[in-house]
């Protein structure tokens, strides 16, 4: 695994497609989770907010995915890191692979992670390496829609009825310590600061969770204290819900193995 | 109209600067706000818009079709408000 | 995606109410003869109100409900690619439900009145989304042939004469352009891959193909209303010379996938042009639209779980804008 060669070796071209794939995986598996929300949403006008996110998600992971399987050279395509690897070799957060849940679990999940994405991706966007640089540059634009979407709504939930407020503070305690996470930077997070100008993940926090603060008293929300500290995605050992999640999201290419679609 | 109904919102779109913003639809929102952002979703999925207006439908004021005799006839015989109406010799140019 | 066929639910009675005077309804027949748009403020009879009404929020409903058939498969959509396309074409179909129930607005009914007439199971939708999507190439096939009769009905609509659904009708004609292409292209892939993928097709042409000439609607000679609609033209064409224009277009396109279309009393009538086909198991369509086909209960189950389940979000939506509106004023 690329993972290994970089705690060893500090092999640069090795660190990058591991940093690649992973934000391939995170896209993929959070877009997989948004399209299991088409037609199920509050309001119709949503639905259509919801499927524009789906689809820039997948529209990510695809681009990574691709980036990914050049950098590798052995020819594996978009659809083979997403269709044909199992849990253990997926790098994904596990706050993304948590199950939607209810309307506000969803508006948690999506602000809690994208306020910490648009960070990650400007970061990227000023990197060393042209590519990875450009894609960021594009992304980061949809999901800071993305993030002021999820904003707004939280805001909402926490402010609107004496019941959106109970299940809202409710979905931040259920969510909050998968946040812990983000930031919990690893040998490959390292090298890729070190080795290609990535993001360095203390800064980031600072910065994200001032911004957090602003919306959450806005939304008459109180920042949790930490406390529990989920971690594992990064090494590949998941949550239960993500063999589920690869089962259904793999099921036509594990049921008919090579064929063309 | 229960606690959970939104509001009506009409939506203009300007489709590239240099036209004027025209009517497409409308959305429901509860507020302005999430109006603008439902239009966005919902009439520029296709890179339609480079602008858009939301107002409340309540707040449209519209002509009667009733009187639309009286509102708009009269202009109609102000011919002369119209270039065709003057005659131009043949040979006589940029005018 | 969008079927008629549903419009034989006008009665008689309603068509004869209102207190419309002789001379109003013909000028206003007039208006139309001279293919004039009826726009939402002018004069019309309540009984045309009242037949749009139904059409178009029939019409969306049958957007929205025709969400889940393919909903179900995008999840376990089989490479990247085809889940985008897919996910693209189930969001135009929200926005089409979107775009027809703004229409019907226009006409003094609220989007959550029809909303409610649906839940409450007192409205209807097109049949066609009541069969279950079984396998993957149930996509294709809807596509192809779901889209592609929803294109036959469509495409005349887009002169109807009210203003209003018209250019809803344009707007939603454009957007669809790639859905049945999409579909056909699914087909044709299925098509040249291995023996299951071919199976898979001919599965599911088989149980789709007789749903799809279902969607035209009953026979012109059952179809009450359908002169009305034609006078005030709000319709086009009549059900049977849809229906048959479909065949006509359709049967080449499956031979040229190498499928069978499941019919064995047809076959093309070189004088008159056309493909004769075998006769239509009215039963099963009368026993659909009655609420009995293989999904009724589960596709108004989904909605009305959504539509509930989303009641305390719209709520918190309202007490908030009313908060922020109260905060700003003071």
């Amino acid at each position: 695994m690329a993972s290994k060669t970089s705690e060893s070796g500090g092999d640069d071209a090795a660190v990058l497609l591991a940093c690649v794939r992973r934000l391939g995986d995170n896209a993929l598996v959070l877009g997989q989770r948004l399209t299991e929300l088409v037609a199920h949403g509050p309001e119709l006008e949503e639905e259509l907010a919801n499927a524009n996110f789906a689809l820039d998600y997948i529209g990510q992971a695809r681009m990574f995915y691709s980036y990914a399987g050049e950098l590798e050279g052995q020819g594996r395509s978009e659809d083979d890191f997403a269709f044909l690897r199992d849990a253990h070799e997926f790098q994904n957060f596990l706050l993304l692979e948590q199950p939607n849940g209810h309307f506000g679990d969803t508006v948690v999940r999506q602000l809690l992670f994208q306020a910490f994405y648009v960070l990650q991706l400007a970061a990227f966007a000023q990197c060393s390496d042209e590519r990875l640089a450009s894609i960021a540059t594009r992304v980061v634009k949809e999901v800071r829609y993305h993030l002021r979407h999820s904003t707004q709504w939280f805001v909402r939930l926490g402010d609107g009825t004496d019941l959106s407020h109970a299940r809202v503070a409710e979905s931040v305690e259920r969510l909050w310590p998968y946040t812990s996470e983000l930031f919990d930077g690893d040998a490959i997070d390292d090298a890729m600061r070190v080795s290609w100008g990535g993001p360095d993940l203390d800064a980031l926090r600072g910065e994200w969770r001032r911004s957090l603060e602003f919306v959450f008293a806005d939304a008459g929300l109180r920042v949790p204290v930490d406390g529990w500290k989920p971690g594992g995605g990064r090494r590949g050992v998941h949550t239960e819900h993500m063999g589920y999640l690869l089962a259904e999201l793999q099921f036509m290419q594990r049921a008919y193995p090579g064929a063309a679609w | 109209m229960t606690k959970q109904d939104w509001p009506l919102y009409e939506v203009f779109i300007r489709s590239k600067s240099g036209l004027s913003h025209r009517h497409v639809g409308s959305v429901h929102a509860a507020d302005a706000q999430m109006a603008l952002d439902h239009a966005r979703d919902t009439y520029t999925r296709r890179s339609e818009g480079v602008s858009i207006w939301v107002v409340r439908s309540t707040d449209i004021v519209a002509s009667d079709p009733g009187e639309a005799a009286a509102f708009f006839e009269p202009a109609e015989d102000k011919i002369y408000r119209h270039p065709t109406f003057y005659e131009v010799p043949d040979g006589v140019e940029n005018i | 995606m969008y079927t008629q066929g549903l419009d034989q639910a006008n009665s008689a009675a309603e068509l004869a109410d209102g207190q419309e005077t002789p001379e109003q309804l013909a000028r206003f027949q007039a208006r139309i003869d001279a293919e004039e748009k009826i726009e939402p403020k002018d004069w019309m009879p309540a009984a045309y109100r009242k037949t749009l009404i139904r059409q178009i929020s029939q019409h969306a409903h049958s957007e929205i409900i025709g969400m889940q058939p393919e909903g179900n498969w995008l999840t376990r959509a089989p490479s990247l690619k085809r889940k985008a396309i897919l996910l693209a074409k189930v969001q135009d179909e929200a926005g089409h439900g979107l775009y027809l129930y703004s229409s019907a607005e226009t006409l003094g009914i609220s989007r959550d009145q029809m909303v409610e007439q649906l839940l409450e199971g007192r409205a209807k939708y097109s049949s066609i989304f009541n069969y279950p999507t079984l396998s993957w190439a149930d996509i294709g096939a809807i596509g192809w042939l779901v889209d592609g009769a929803a294109i036959m009905n469509q495409i005349p609509l887009c002169r109807c004469s009210y203003g209003p659904y018209a250019r809803a009708m344009i707007r939603i004609c454009k957007e669809e352009s790639f859905h049945q292409r999409q579909g056909f292209e699914i087909m044709l892939t299925l098509c040249r891959g291995n023996e299951a993928q071919q199976a898979m097709a001919q599965d599911a042409l088989d149980r789709w193909w007789w749903p799809s000439l279902m969607m035209f609607g009953p026979s012109d000679g059952d179809s009450q209303h359908s002169a009305q609609s034609m006078k005030w033209k709000i319709k086009r064409f009549s059900n049977d010379e849809l229906r048959q224009k479909f065949v006509d277009v359709t049967v080449p396109q499956a031979e040229f996938l190498g499928l069978e279309v499941p019919d064995d009393e047809l076959e093309y009538d070189r004088e008159a042009r056309h493909y004769r086909f075998g006769e239509i198991d009215w039963s099963e369509f009368h026993e659909v639209l009655k609420g009995n086909g293989p999904c009724n209960r589960q596709r108004m189950e989904t909605r009305r779980r959504a539509h509930e389940g989303g009641a305390w979000v719209r709520e918190a939506a309202v007490a908030h804008a009313e908060k922020r509106a109260a905060k700003n004023a003071a």
